[in-house]
């Protein structure tokens, strides 16, 4: 690879690679994401390598990982090119039969296609499937295409041709107020409007400036970010190329939680690759600006999410948050101005420069431009990411897009902004999601998890989950948030073991105020709204809880019992083998019994019994 | 120990204070968990005080300062994988195993995690055994892959 | 060259002063007698901002307003300032019970609850002798350059340590950490005589004491009194 020293050295380059690519006849993209590792798509690769081989078609099929096209739930999944075949939970036995019927006779192998559930038919495309029928896939489409360990790949379908255009045909200030226009809003939660924070640091007094990444993504529930930098890292350089021309800063930082070893790895790459070629270092383009970027990982702390955190984090610091009276724009890392952005954000930035503020302000509602990524996830039958114009209501995304509810229970609330949001009750399903419209309702939308709760799930349960999840990650400087988060998790636990009294309600919404309005930074702040909106929606399962020191979801370990129906019962033995606390007697043939006393209600033996024996109640 | 491969990590991170956190890592993935003499060389190297990386490698959850065992069990405990019945897969390994998270099996052969999200949401419940990722987990396939490290057998899959 | 001091104009609960830029609020309320309560404040430490007892209410002009603490907020012109509105005694009184709650035995957690008339208590009683102001780390760093205290672990889970739990060659047991320490641990030997007169509590500087901290192991039994 020589390095690119000029736009028309990369539109060159950019022929080349096409006019390379014309020597296949066919691509086989095989989705390489973390879900799709999980579900053998090495072997799947590995399966597709012999076989070609075996059938001498490796010098006219190209073999490739692709990023990851967001139907997890049916992974792994693997589209054939040109034709765009989709095929879904495909298994090593089928590759010999793809390989044959589809690349070499042109014909679709029919039970990998995806069956649509009302209409029987299958479908051979993807984007007529439901689940991608009504998404806009302005920033995960390229997934589909590119190969995320590859430059060449991006350079293909246009990358880095919006650098070249800002660096050349733009003024810093002219880049500035294009993303104003735009009316983007960082996607990272806090929805704070991109072009004013560019603005407000390229005012800053300093010399030396920064740009940061924030690929923390410490949401439970949310995967969004991890599928941006696994699957297309190059457009996340150029975003951050872009922002940090405009805004004079030459060296940036992606800071990536250490949970995402592969979207790590893939950042790593895309680096190596991007130095090489000429589109980091000095001189890029050959415009006379200089650029460098390194990869900073987390320790395991949802807290370095955090702006100020995250900084201090970066710094070689433990993660504790910092007074915002002078925001970090003015004094960032080191003290210097920095521009911290999500993932999501910097990955529209170069779509941006390429079709104009017009363009992505015709997309989305008056106050919530453009696109939108949702991990839409929990009890719902289609579960994978999906990227919708904003004002989209709830009810498309999780019933037209997420297909409904899984095993015919009822869907019950869908909880938004992790713990930062709150649930919003099935009744609410027409709401816009926007910036503004769930935080009216008692949540927020948050960085996009989209967690689908049924009837078999518990709302105080959710509270309490929340509540313990931010208790162990508050970094403790806080009064307010160390110990206050501790004491409104102890109610919940009592509630939820049947101890909660006539007091409790009262006790946990005065310590949720109180923690909310004291705490220094987000993560004490918006602590209490997931506790605060199960009670606005869901009090009476609180209620439940506390009077009849009942758990209707049959949910809370300490107030639910696991027994064996005599009728139903075959003896087998199997709950007995696997029970891990030896909690079950019975001898072989007869009828078998749970010993309460000593229950871990782990569930086991609910599932491995056949016979549909095991109730909870 | 003489912690001899400490100074190679530092080298290949140039010694640079902003990489301490990934420092670290590569230290712990060396030693199978941060020994405090490992921790006095990185300090004295990047220039920091005793207290400072005390600090930071008890502050951040992915690092052990006490030895962890053979083989590492990852559960999610993220939303997602928390309302899909995370819960009882932890309840059913905390039983079988006998340990709490952050504990290593008396046998030094399993140490059991518990995160807060691994970004597989859409697959929950969610393992991660040894650089391997399992999806669609319940209380029963997680204890059979438990069974299956016992036994010493590689390439577990569920 | 003569220095040239900037001024700034801010309104405190109603009334109208005029401060030196770069100081804090809680600077600037002592100025005029307004004393708000502090746990984790002392005078010549930089300001922390942990225990969020200072909490005031604070409004630029536009209409909302939020709460920060007095010790590290910086002044700024035109700045509103409540200190004893009823969003901050709220918070005060409840901040006040989690305090006690934690630290009963720890004198400062009775003043300031009994300042703020707090009753009784609502949550399980525990009885932690460090309540985690970070006076003693911040003693020990700013001004005997000991370097020897600090923070370790997080959330609940937080706590004043050396490293690695054992007392560094820095160290050279200036007990200025002790002499900060809110938590600090007065021992009592009761009177052994009738109508002996103890008096330990109150001629403090003159007793050996306890650190509240674990790390540092009991002064007291090592040297028995």
């Amino acid at each position: 690879m020589k390095k690119i020293r000029s736009v028309s050295d990369l539109e060159k380059w950019r022929e080349d690679i096409l006019a390379r690519q014309k020597q296949y006849k066919a691509i086989v993209a095989v989705c390489g994401g973390t879900g799709c590792q999980a579900y053998g798509c090495q072997k799947i690769k590995q399966a597709f390598q012999k076989e070609l081989k075996k059938k001498k078609l490796q010098d006219t099929v190209l073999l490739k990982y692709t990023g990851c096209p967001g139907f997890c739930e049916r992974g792994p999944l693997v589209t054939v090119y040109p034709r765009e075949i989709f095929y879904q939970r495909v298994k090593v036995e089928d590759i010999p039969l793809i390989v044959s019927e589809t690349i070499q006779g042109g014909r679709v192998v029919e039970h990998i296609l995806f069956e649509d559930p009302d209409a029987h038919r299958k479908i051979i495309n993807s984007k007529d499937i439901p689940f991608y029928k009504a998404q806009m896939r302005l920033l995960l489409s390229n997934n589909d295409l590119i190969d995320p360990t590859r430059i060449e790949d991006y350079v293909a379908i246009g990358g880095y041709q919006s650098l070249a255009k800002a660096l050349f045909e733009m003024e810093p200030d002219e880049i500035i107020g294009e993303i104003k226009e735009s009316g983007l809003k960082g996607r990272g939660g806090a929805g704070y409007p991109t072009g004013k924070k560019w603005e407000n640091c390229r005012r800053a007094p300093g010399d030396i400036k920064y740009v940061i990444c924030n690929c923390d993504e410490g949401d439970p529930g949310a995967f969004m970010d991890r599928c941006l930098l696994e699957g297309n890292p190059h457009s996340i350089l150029e975003g951050m190329l872009i922002g940090a021309y405009a805004i004079g800063a030459n060296e940036g930082f992606i800071y990536v939680r250490h949970e995402y070893p592969i979207a790590h790895k893939h950042a790593e790459i895309a680096i190596t690759q991007a130095r090489k070629a000429g589109f980091l270092g000095k001189n890029i383009l050959g415009s006379g600006f200089n650029f460098e970027v390194e990869i900073a990982k987390g320790g395991g702390a949802f807290v370095c999410g955090e702006s100020t955190a995250l900084i201090a984090s970066i710094e070689g610091m433990v993660g504790e948050p910092r007074s915002k009276q002078i925001h970090t724009v003015t004094q960032g890392l080191w003290g210097r101005p920095t521009n911290l952005n999500n993932v999501e954000t910097w990955a529209n930035v170069p779509l941006i420069i390429k079709q104009g503020s017009k363009w992505f302000s015709s997309i989305g509602t008056e106050k919530s431009k453009g696109t939108k990524i949702f991990s839409l996830v929990g009890k719902v039958k289609n579960t994978g990411l999906v990227e919708v114009p904003m004002g989209i209501t709830l009810k498309e995304i999780i019933f037209d897009i997420g297909g409904g509810p899984q095993n015919g229970k009822k869907i019950k609330a869908v909880q938004t902004g992790g713990p930062s949001g709150g649930c919003i009750p099935a009744s609410l399903f027409n709401l816009p999601v926007d910036f503004d419209s769930l935080t009216e309702a008692g949540s927020m939308m948050g960085s996009g998890g989209m967690i689908v709760m049924d009837e078999g799930s518990c709302m105080v349960d959710v509270a309490k989950y929340f509540v313990h999840f931010l208790k162990g990650e508050s970094c403790g400087k806080c009064l307010s948030c160390r110990e206050g988060l501790k004491r409104m998790g102890e109610i919940l636990d009592g509630i939820t073991e049947g101890k909660g009294n006539g007091e409790s309600i009262a006790l946990l919404e005065e310590l949720a105020v109180v923690v909310a309005d004291t705490s220094l930074c987000g993560l004490g702040k918006t602590a209490p709204n997931p506790v605060l909106s199960a009670l606005r929606y869901f009090r009476s399962e609180f209620e439940d809880h506390i009077i009849k020191k009942r758990c209707p979801a049959a949910v809370c370990a300490p107030l639910i019992q696991y027994s064996i129906l005599e009728e139903q019962c075959t003896g087998c033995g199997a709950c007995k083998k696997i029970c891990p606390a030896q909690a079950i007697e019975g001898e072989k043939k007869l009828r078998h019994r749970i010993q309460t006393a000593l229950c871990s209600k782990c569930g086991s033996c609910k599932d491995i019994c056949k016979a549909n024996a095991v109730m909870v109640q | 120990m003489d912690f001899k491969h400490v100074d190679t990590i530092i080298e290949k991170h140039q010694g640079k204070r902003t990489a301490l956190i990934s420092i670290l890592h590569d230290v712990q993935d060396e030693y199978n968990f941060l020994p405090e003499g490992a921790l006095q060389k990185v300090a004295s190297r990047l220039q920091m005080n005793a207290n400072d990386i005390y600090g930071v490698a008890t502050f951040y959850k992915a690092f052990s300062l006490t030895p962890r065992g053979e083989h590492t069990v990852t559960l999610c405990l993220g939303t997602a994988c928390h309302v899909r019945g995370g819960p009882n897969l932890l309840r059913a390994l905390k039983s079988h195993l006998r340990i709490e998270p952050g504990q290593t099996t008396a046998d030094g052969k399993i140490f059991l995690q518990a995160v807060n999200c691994l970004g597989v949401c859409a697959i929950g419940p969610v393992m991660f055994v040894d650089g391997t990722f399992h999806g669609g987990m319940n209380s029963v396939k997680a204890q059979r892959i438990v069974e299956r490290i016992k036994k010493g057998k590689a390439g577990v899959s569920a | 060259m003569e220095m040239k001091v900037e001024y700034v104009n801010l309104t405190i609960d109603g009334m109208s002063i005029e401060v030196e830029k770069g100081g804090t609020v809680l600077q600037a309320a002592r100025q005029v007698g307004i004393n708000i309560p502090t746990v984790c404040y002392m005078e010549n430490l930089s300001p922390y901002g942990g225990c969020r007892m200072c909490v005031v209410e604070i409004s630029n002009g536009d209409g909302r307003a939020s709460l920060d603490t007095s010790c590290t907020h910086k002044v700024s012109e035109g700045m509103m300032v409540q200190t004893q509105s009823p969003r901050v005694i709220r918070a005060r009184k409840m901040l006040a019970e989690l305090l006690l709650a934690s630290a009963p035995n720890v004198k400062i957690a009775q003043d300031i609850a009994a300042r703020m008339g707090i009753l009784k208590v609502r949550f399980p009683m525990e009885d932690n002798r460090c309540i985690l102001c970070g006076l003693c780390i911040r003693m020990c760093y700013e001004q005997m350059d000991g370097k020897a205290l600090g923070f370790s672990g997080r959330g609940v889970g937080r706590q004043v340590s050396m490293p690695f739990k054992v007392r560094p060659e820095s160290c050279r047991l200036c007990r200025g950490c002790d002499f900060v320490c809110p938590g600090l641990v007065i021992p009592c030997q009761g009177i052994k005589e009738p109508g002996e007169i103890c008096g330990r509590c109150v001629r403090v500087e003159e007793m050996a004491s306890c650190c509240s901290a674990p790390t540092f192991g009991c002064f007291c039994e090592r040297n028995p009194l």
